[in-house]
């Protein structure tokens, strides 16, 4: 039977003994049983955990680890088209170098004396961001788009008063979840239509359904399902004119080519900075970030910090430190706005390399190779028979719809017999969009070559068979 | 003047780091910017890819055409890195130092195998809506790592998805409301009860979920006060979310009959777990009766803290109250892992997917490198550690420790430099500051404070006794400074990377910038890239 308890563990340094002991008579205790005394008997755990035998040295853990995960199949060995929400971009060595560093991976809440560091960075991400997005205001990252958007929305209801949001019902179900759950306690939220040709946003449902009582529209550019919405302009006209703030979720690396929302009246912009540099690690690469003008009764209803530059008290030296943080729950707990905590710095500091990396130049060519490369794939795609694509007739980005009502097979099963093929086809829309059909979401990008797109037209031919 | 230890001490106590932290006086990335310089190139596009699409970009519609490049830096790719590698030279990471000054934060070791083994590519390259054939391998961790939980905390059932601690508090919130829902008594129940020695996130959480907030203060004795718990509780309480030791350190030995009172009255019971790492072994949420609770991956168990997230706040439930948990589940069923979606009563999505599994990862690779008697280990020599660092710390001219006199604490003490403060006019803020500038952290405390001039810290298992008398005599250094030369403590940092920050401007809204482009505004001052064209050709935009 293997070893339960080593003399000593690596990361424990005084589980030596003799340590253990002076340390004991310092304190005078008789025993570590001594520091517990103010725990009830009663609730004190009287059996041993029921734990699996632990594995004691590094060697047999990498091991035992490797041999679980090597029944993960990679988007490496696998030709991926997956996309809704986590996205296959090329990870630069740079961003991983940086985030890995012990410094930045295991610091905290340090001061911005002790931390200086992590303050400039989080300070640049937000500002490379603010480029990108033409805002003055970025927050430190918080949890992902869902967050995100979630606090957007309640953002607008407080600076309008108002409690009622109107959402773009081609939002994926995820984020409506989320939405519906965060604003549950005080906000109706009511959807609009789509095109069925265009997939646009339904002006019309829109003109209906807006009222003096709606605080904010929120809808997305690129849309959930790929396709450009060109109205933007005009819906947030809409929006301003009953008084209403216009929330736009976008994905920041389109931004080299799609204009920031703020220049079709966006007043509030959020999304996900996963493409930014972020592995995909079975979605565990998502932050969100939230941007707006630069307006006091904006910046007042974050909930997240914001780190703002400052001088100091030697001349051309950069400080930095929190903006406003008496409106955070950390400085006033419930009366804070919403709340606060550890959420996703490190893929801030990582979505700043990105950008630090690519320069204006980069992310307009990534952007244009992005939708040059995925409409050459709508189009071999709609040569495929019985396959319709894209199913929106307007322009895509990086995803798009792809109908297979006419091959006589399910999603499932096309996807099925894909992955014989060892690839991962696109994401199943049958239960979010019952009404388009047996429809799934493609996603392609700049990691996508030619003959990969080829691979999946041959595949698909194969199948549809 | 020199700021440094001339005096070094002598005999057996651990000498004074001669310390200065990294200084690289690096600028604003965009002020290193240069016309033309590229950090990274994409992929090229086929002639057959491009031909066959031509100008895209002439289809995007013209109102959601980018017509001005973004102003983003231009800079050569070593460039950036070395930007990047000097930033984090300026960062004082757990690594680099006796990090017990972050109380409440449990900063302990983050082993590097565990992150090597979520870097690989079979953890990094998996896409979240694989057919559950191809992560079965992630799957399984994460199925067992619920698992543990469960042990660990006597819960029936776990979700991974919430990306922290107060998201994790949220979604407990969010469970208890979604209870008296189905109770119809939602309505009614509209009050939740907390302690001022929790997280502010169990109050602010709770606020955001709907709730009314109450507050419970210490008693004389400085436990949670039972009587005010008491005159309290209604027919309004919907729930009680407590944090147990609290943040001062003291167990709540009247727990058990907290979370009765809080049942009989019709309310559940909620348990943050952020200061679990004294007591993993020794009590559990299940014993006290609780009916839902928290932990931070990110803290006891060890996953790195990563500047404050990517992180896992990981929540627990009794089988009443699994239906209400976040969606998808886990299951295993007996031969595979699969994900059920099929859960009517849920409170949907709190986060993307199903959580950050790469840090779920690092947690279960902790936990079976210490088996079930490495954790209790873990608990003890952490209880030691702080109660060493106590009785260290009550040697140090100015210090004390309020409420529960003479009792030991569990995993990291509140204390009061109040006597100090009176003293010499040095205040705790202050004490942190001249304290880093020997190489390490110092927290005071939550707001509000209620201990005056407080300080927090927090040892965990990590340290050996000779790094704790280090830290130990960092303080007393100080201490010895505030009352002989204060002036020294009071304009600190010295040795650090910048000196005294001007803080009024960041609470002033046409002084303070959140971004670069809106501190060139503020400032009138002339933005690197204007009027450059930033290298790319005006015709490529718009």
């Amino acid at each position: 039977m293997s070893k339960k308890k080593p003399a000593v563990y690596p990361y424990i340094p005084n589980s030596v003994s003799t340590v253990k002991n002076q340390m004991l008579k310092e304190v005078r205790a008789k025993s570590v049983e001594d520091f517990f005394e103010g725990i009830p008997e009663k609730l004190r755990l009287k059996k041993n955990m029921n734990l699996p035998t632990p594995l004691l040295s590094e060697y047999s853990l990498r091991r035992h680890i490797e041999g679980i995960l090597s029944k993960n199949k990679t988007c490496q060995e696998y030709l991926n088209f997956l996309g809704a929400g986590c996205w296959q971009h090329y990870v630069p060595a740079v961003c991983d170098e940086v985030n890995q560093r012990g410094e930045f991976l295991t610091a905290y809440a340090g001061e911005p004396y002790d931390d200086h560091g992590r303050f400039q960075a989080l300070f640049e991400y937000a500002s490379m961001m603010g480029e990108l997005l033409d805002m003055d205001v970025v927050n430190v990252p918080t949890y992902d788009w869902l967050q995100a958007a979630a606090t957007s929305i309640r953002m607008a209801s407080r600076i309008t008063g108002k409690r009622e949001v109107l959402v773009s019902r081609t939002i994926s179900s995820d984020k409506l979840s989320k939405i519906r759950d965060y604003c549950k306690p005080n906000m109706r939220i009511r959807l609009l239509n789509y095109d069925s040709e265009t997939g646009q946003l339904d002006l019309n449902s829109l003109k209906v359904e807006i009222s003096s009582k709606t605080a904010a529209v929120y809808f997305e550019n690129p849309s959930y399902l790929g396709f450009i919405e060109a109205h933007g302009d005009e819906i947030s006209k809409i929006a301003h004119d009953h008084g209403a703030i216009s929330i736009v979720g976008v994905d920041p690396i389109s931004l080299g080519i799609l204009a920031p929302p703020i220049e079709y009246g966006a007043d509030i912009v959020c999304g996900d900075i996963q493409p930014l540099g972020m592995h995909m690690q079975f979605g565990g690469g998502q932050a969100g970030f939230i941007a707006t003008r630069d307006e006091e009764k904006y910046v007042m209803e974050y909930p997240s910090r914001l780190f703002g530059i400052a001088s100091t008290s030697v001349e051309g030296e950069y400080g930095f430190g929190d903006v406003a943080y008496r409106r955070t729950s950390f400085a006033l707990r419930e009366e804070g706005k919403e709340f606060v905590g550890t959420a996703a710095a490190l893929w801030g500091i990582t979505a700043g390399v990105y950008l630090a990396l690519m320069g204006p130049q980069g992310m307009r060519e990534i952007g244009e190779s992005i939708m040059q490369r995925s409409n050459y794939a709508m189009l071999q795609l709609s040569k495929v028979e019985g396959v319709r694509c894209p199913v929106f007739q307007s322009t895509h980005f990086k995803e798009f719809v792809v109908n297979f009502d006419g091959t006589g097979k399910t999603v499932a099963e096309i996807n099925k017999a894909l992955l014989r093929r060892k690839i991962f086809g696109g994401k199943d829309l049958k239960n979010e969009f019952p009404e388009l059909g047996n429809s799934a979401l493609y996603c392609v990008t700049e990691v996508h070559t030619k003959d990969d797109i080829s691979r999946l037209v041959n595949a698909l031919k194969a199948v549809v068979k | 003047m020199d700021y440094g230890i001339k005096k070094l001490s002598t005999g057996k106590r651990p000498k004074l780091r001669r310390f200065h932290q990294a200084k690289w006086d690096e600028s604003i990335i965009f002020e290193l910017s240069n016309e033309g310089e590229r950090g990274i190139l994409i992929p090229e596009v086929e002639d057959e890819v491009k031909n066959e699409v031509r100008d895209v970009l002439s289809t995007i519609p013209e109102g959601v055409r980018r017509k001005q490049p973004p102003r983003l830096p231009e800079l050569s790719q070593q460039r950036v890195l070395r930007h990047y590698v000097r930033l984090s030279q300026e960062t004082l990471g757990t690594d680099l130092n006796i990090d017990v000054g972050q109380g409440t934060c449990t900063m302990k070791y983050s082993p590097k195998i565990n992150e090597q083994l979520a870097r690989i590519l079979q953890m990094a390259e998996i896409h979240p809506l694989q057919d559950e054939e191809t992560v079965q391998g992630i799957l399984e961790v994460m199925y067992k790592f619920e698992q543990i939980l469960k042990e660990i905390s006597g819960m029936d059932q776990f979700s991974l998805q919430p990306g922290a601690g107060s998201a994790a508090i949220y979604a407990n919130a969010s469970i208890i409301r979604a209870y008296h829902e189905a109770q119809g008594e939602a309505d009614q129940r509209d009050e939740i009860i907390t302690t001022v020695f929790s997280h502010p996130s169990n109050a602010a959480c709770a606020k955001t979920a709907g709730f009314k907030v109450i507050t419970l203060y210490p008693d004389q004795a400085g436990y949670p006060d039972l009587e005010a718990l008491k005159a309290s509780i209604s027919e309004r309480t919907a729930g009680l979310m407590i944090t147990n030791p609290e943040d001062t350190g003291i167990f709540n030995p009247k727990i058990e009959e907290f979370v009765n009172i809080a049942h009989e009255a019709g309310g559940l019971c909620s348990y943050d777990q952020a200061n679990a790492n004294g007591i993993i072994g020794i009590t559990r949420a299940k014993e006290a009766g609780f009916d839902l609770c928290h932990f931070n991956l990110h803290k006891a168990f060890s996953a790195p803290h990563g500047c404050g997230g990517p992180a896992v706040g990981a929540i627990g439930v009794t089988k009443e109250l699994a239906k209400f948990l976040p969606v998808p589940v886990i299951e295993f069923d007996g031969s595979r892992y699969l994900l059920n979606y099929d859960r009517p009563e849920s409170i949907g999505k709190v986060r993307a997917f199903y959580g950050v599994a790469p840090v779920v990862l690092k947690a279960y690779a902790w936990v079976m490198s210490l088996g079930a008697e490495g954790l209790k280990e873990v608990a003890e020599i952490a209880v030691l550690n702080n109660n060493y660092l106590l009785e260290k710390m009550l040697e140090i001219p100015g210090v004390s420790v309020p409420y529960a006199k003479g009792k030991r604490r569990i995993d990291q003490v509140r204390y009061s430099w109040e006597k100090l403060t009176k003293d010499t006019g040095v205040h705790s803020e202050e004490i942190g500051l001249r304290a880093a500038d020997f190489g390490v952290h110092y927290w005071t405390s939550h707001h509000p404070w209620i201990v005056h001039e407080p300080c927090t810290l927090e040892p965990t298992e990590s340290y050996s006794k000779a790094e704790l008398d280090e830290y130990i005599e960092i303080l007393r250094h100080v201490s010895n400074e505030a009352y002989k030369n204060p002036e020294v403590v009071k304009t600190a940092p010295h040795n650090s990377t910048i000196h005294k920050i001007h803080h009024a401007p960041l609470d002033n809204p046409s002084q303070w910038a959140i971004t670069w482009r809106a501190y060139c505004k503020k400032t009138r001052r002339a933005r690197v890239n204007d009027n450059v064209n930033l290298n790319v050709k005006k015709g490529d935009f718009g």
